[in-house]
């Protein structure tokens, strides 16, 4: 699939009201695939941390029993990550304010995901 | 080296663009000048702010000065422009390190070692990372988080199991979280070593302010992660049955217990 294809597919994410933007990140190494971002959202330091916070949450989940996690979100008092992997090697990160529909922002990855398989 | 200082100074203000000013600051703080690495590097970083050697730079001329945080944040900046950066590695692997988050510190050592297999303080590191991260697992699990569980979370729902509570440094506190019967809290501790860190500046760099709590869903149940007090750090565990909505009502509550206990110890 091309850039410009993975980026059709994560655009719908960005949609959803208060969603700042989304990107299609590379779960080893945190670089970033597409993306499609508002203007003042750091691209590479939201690839980079979003891809190391989900490791780690990942080995506490499994650790914990509750398996290798579909859905992570960090939500803050300013703000909020939705992260879901896709396959082994990619993960498809949103970054959203505070109060936005995360069942909405949730059902829109999943979409994309689908749309990357 | 002073014949040097005044060489980089005066190759730096023939060109103010020049790189130099990496090498300039370099020397500057291994000759004990913090005030003056920095003043050098921060204008060379205004140049040129996207390169990662110079927050590199930067970062270990704040950990030289004890500001840690801010030395991790231009480590993970620079890891955010070169991956691969070994020099913010082997930082963020120290960070790691001292928070006893021996498994990122392993994890980004090893990554340092990648980067520059001839280094001998990135061997040595690795050593006694390794070292403490096997005594941590072969450590007995502690036997009175299950008193201090009924004491922090008596009557709440899964007080028994399901509920741990943790300090910064990847030790049980109080609660038991169950795997097959077996009890695997020093196990999930040791994974949240520094996650309280980890959140706190991936929300700080990306702009969400404060973080509040951390939810990850998995294929055979939740868990909720949040920081009831600066100085810890609780994970709720509930299987799929109880809704993700339902997991944020329990772990809020777990939280105002364990705040309670915690200032009750604190007594």
């Amino acid at each position: 699939m091309s850039s410009a294809a993975y980026r059709r597919v994560i655009e719908a994410i960005t949609r959803v009201r208060g969603v700042r933007g989304a990107m299609l990140v590379a779960a080893a190494d945190g670089l970033i695939v597409a993306d499609a971002l508002m203007e003042g959202v750091r691209g590479n330091a939201v690839a980079a941390l979003a891809a190391s916070l989900v490791k780690r949450v990942g080995n506490a989940s499994e650790a914990s029993g509750v398996g290798r996690p579909h859905f992570v979100q960090l939500r803050g008092t300013e703000g909020m990550l939705l992260t879901l992997p896709t396959g082994e090697e990619l993960l498809l990160v949103a970054v959203a304010d505070p109060d936005v529909n995360v069942g909405l922002v949730r059902l829109e990855m999943l979409r994309a995901a689908e749309g990357l398989a | 080296m002073v014949d040097d200082l005044h060489a980089l100074r005066a190759e730096l203000a023939r060109d103010p663009e020049s790189l130099v000013f990496l090498r300039l600051g370099e020397m500057l703080r291994v000759a004990g000048e913090p005030d003056a690495a920095a003043r050098v590097t921060l204008d060379g970083l205004h140049r040129h702010p996207h390169l990662a050697d110079a927050h590199d730079l930067y970062a270990r001329i704040l950990a030289d000065v004890g500001d840690l945080e801010r030395a991790g944040d231009e480590w993970s900046t620079a890891l955010s422009l070169a991956p691969r950066h070994g020099g913010a590695h082997k930082g963020l692997g120290f960070l790691a390190f001292r928070q006893r988050d021996f498994e990122a510190a392993l994890e980004h050592l090893e990554l340092a070692l990648a980067s520059d297999p001839s280094d001998p303080t990135v061997v040595q590191a690795l050593h006694t990372v390794r070292q403490a991260f096997e005594d941590r697992m072969a450590a007995p699990p502690a036997s009175a988080a299950m008193g201090a569980a009924r004491q922090a979370f008596g009557g709440l729902e899964g007080a028994e199991d399901g509920l741990l509570l943790v300090d910064p440094q990847g030790l049980v506190m109080a609660g038991r979280i169950a795997v097959g019967g077996v009890d695997q809290g020093e196990i999930v501790a040791a994974y949240l070593a520094g996650a309280s860190q980890e959140a706190a500046r991936t929300a700080r760099l990306i702009g969400l302010g404060d973080w509040t709590a951390i939810l990850a869903e998995g294929p055979a149940g939740h868990v909720h992660i949040a920081p009831p007090t600066p100085a810890a750090l609780l994970l709720v565990r509930r299987d799929r049955s109880v809704p993700p909505g339902r997991l944020q009502i329990v772990a809020e509550r777990a939280a105002d217990a364990a705040r309670s206990w915690l200032e009750e110890a604190a007594r």
